[in-house]
């Protein structure tokens, strides 16, 4: 059966494009045969992420739009096999995503290319193209950090995927929704300076996928065109590594949430 | 967040400032939530019809809508300052 899974936020450039790719990439190095779909029209970045840029040909609108088939846009990724990429268009025409012509390239995805995961990278915002992302989403990772502006947008966009998706449409109820905390600091929320995991969940009250540190691999991961998870010694490459495991069902303790080098009173009263 | 963060000097500790801003804020819309697009704005304008006879602040209304086996319930409620002789 193929999951549908929406990457979401609410709020902009808290890191859905990165969990997209590093989760898409995930999945596939697992062996599941994976797509990942740039919603994000006008503004596409997905291809740049998974360092594909130069062969993009065809996009997900001209796939709605009958220009081409799904075996002509959809890029085969290099490096993992079972990988696949369809880019966002440039175009700026924002009603070029239609709902039937999102559920068509769905349909195409699971019933001609046989994927068993769809990645939805949404774009920001509460309007038209996320809620496209989502629509038809079976489940959702809601991606967030550690900050006031960014935990309410989530919250909003909890609300939104309790009610606007098919699945609740047709009284199906939430699709289950998943916490990945990502730029986050154990040295500043040691310092009191930023929410802490707990203080996130205590006001989200979602299951926690993962905890993504902030690190410098995500930037060096985006300049060289190759998801984060492939970096495995990296911290950031492995947190989502856990998360992709822990996304599959498995239980794993959450890691990178205590700075390594702590002073006496942090290591008798530091928390998790 | 640890215990060792209480022993900062206060303004430091601002992420429990946003825990406690956050907590209330999403308390606020979530009791909006699901209810009729024309919510927020029934709420500012009887705001503005009770404002012609009693100072009340934003804070002070409050808007539900509570779902009860098929019926909606549309609740309003007003806190008045002290003594206010109405
Ligand atoms: N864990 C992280 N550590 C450091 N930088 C990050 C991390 N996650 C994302 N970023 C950076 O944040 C920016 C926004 O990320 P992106 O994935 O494009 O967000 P979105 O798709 O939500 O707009 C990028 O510059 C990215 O490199
Ligand atoms: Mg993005």
């Amino acid at each position: 059966m193929t999951r549908i899974v929406v990457v979401t936020s609410g709020k902009g450039g808290v890191g859905k494009t990165t969990t997209s790719a590093a989760l898409a990439t995930g999945l596939a190095l697992r062996g599941f045969r994976t797509a990942v779909i740039d919603f994000d029209v006008g503004l596409r970045n997905l291809d740049l992420i998974m360092g594909c840029e130069r062969r993009v040909v065809y996009d997900l609108v001209n796939v709605i739009n009958g220009d081409a088939n799904i075996r002509q846009a959809l890029i085969k990724d290099k490096r993992v096999d079972n990988l696949f990429i369809l880019p966002a268009s440039q175009t700026r025409d924002k009603d070029a995503l239609t709902q039937e012509g999102v559920e068509k390239v769905l349909n195409a995805l699971r019933d001609d290319m046989a994927m068993d995961f769809i990645i939805c990278d949404s774009p920001a915002g509460i309007e038209k193209g996320a809620l496209m992302a989502a629509y038809f989403a079976d489940e959702a990772v809601v991606v967030t950090n550690p900050e006031v502006s960014s935990v309410r947008d989530s919250d909003r966009m909890l609300g939104i995927l309790a009610s606007k998706t098919r699945i609740a449409e047709q009284g199906g109820g939430d699709i289950p929704a998943r916490l990945l905390l990502t730029r986050y600091s154990p040295e500043r929320v040691m310092r009191g300076e930023m929410l802490s995991v707990e203080d996130v969940q205590d006001i989200l009250a979602v299951e926690l996928l993962g905890v993504i540190p902030e690190s410098q691999a995500v930037l060096s991961a985006s300049n060289a065109g190759s998801p984060v998870i492939l970096d495995t010694d990296s911290d950031a490459g492995q947190a989502y590594l856990d998360a992709v495991a822990r996304f599959l069902g498995e239980d794993l303790p959450h890691r990178f949430l205590t700075t390594g080098k702590k002073g006496l009173l942090g290591r008798l009263f530091g928390g998790q | 967040m640890s215990i060792f963060s209480y022993l900062l000097p206060k303004k430091q500790r601002t992420a429990s400032v946003a825990k406690e801003r956050l907590q209330i804020i999403v308390a606020r819309e979530r009791s909006m939530r699901g209810g009729p697009d024309y919510l927020p704005q029934l709420q500012e304008e009887l705001l503005a019809v009770v404002r012609k006879y009693v100072p009340v602040s934003p804070e002070s209304v409050n808007v539900q809508v509570d779902r009860d086996s098929g019926c909606e319930i549309l609740e309003l409620n007003i806190t008045l300052q002290d003594h206010q002789d109405a």
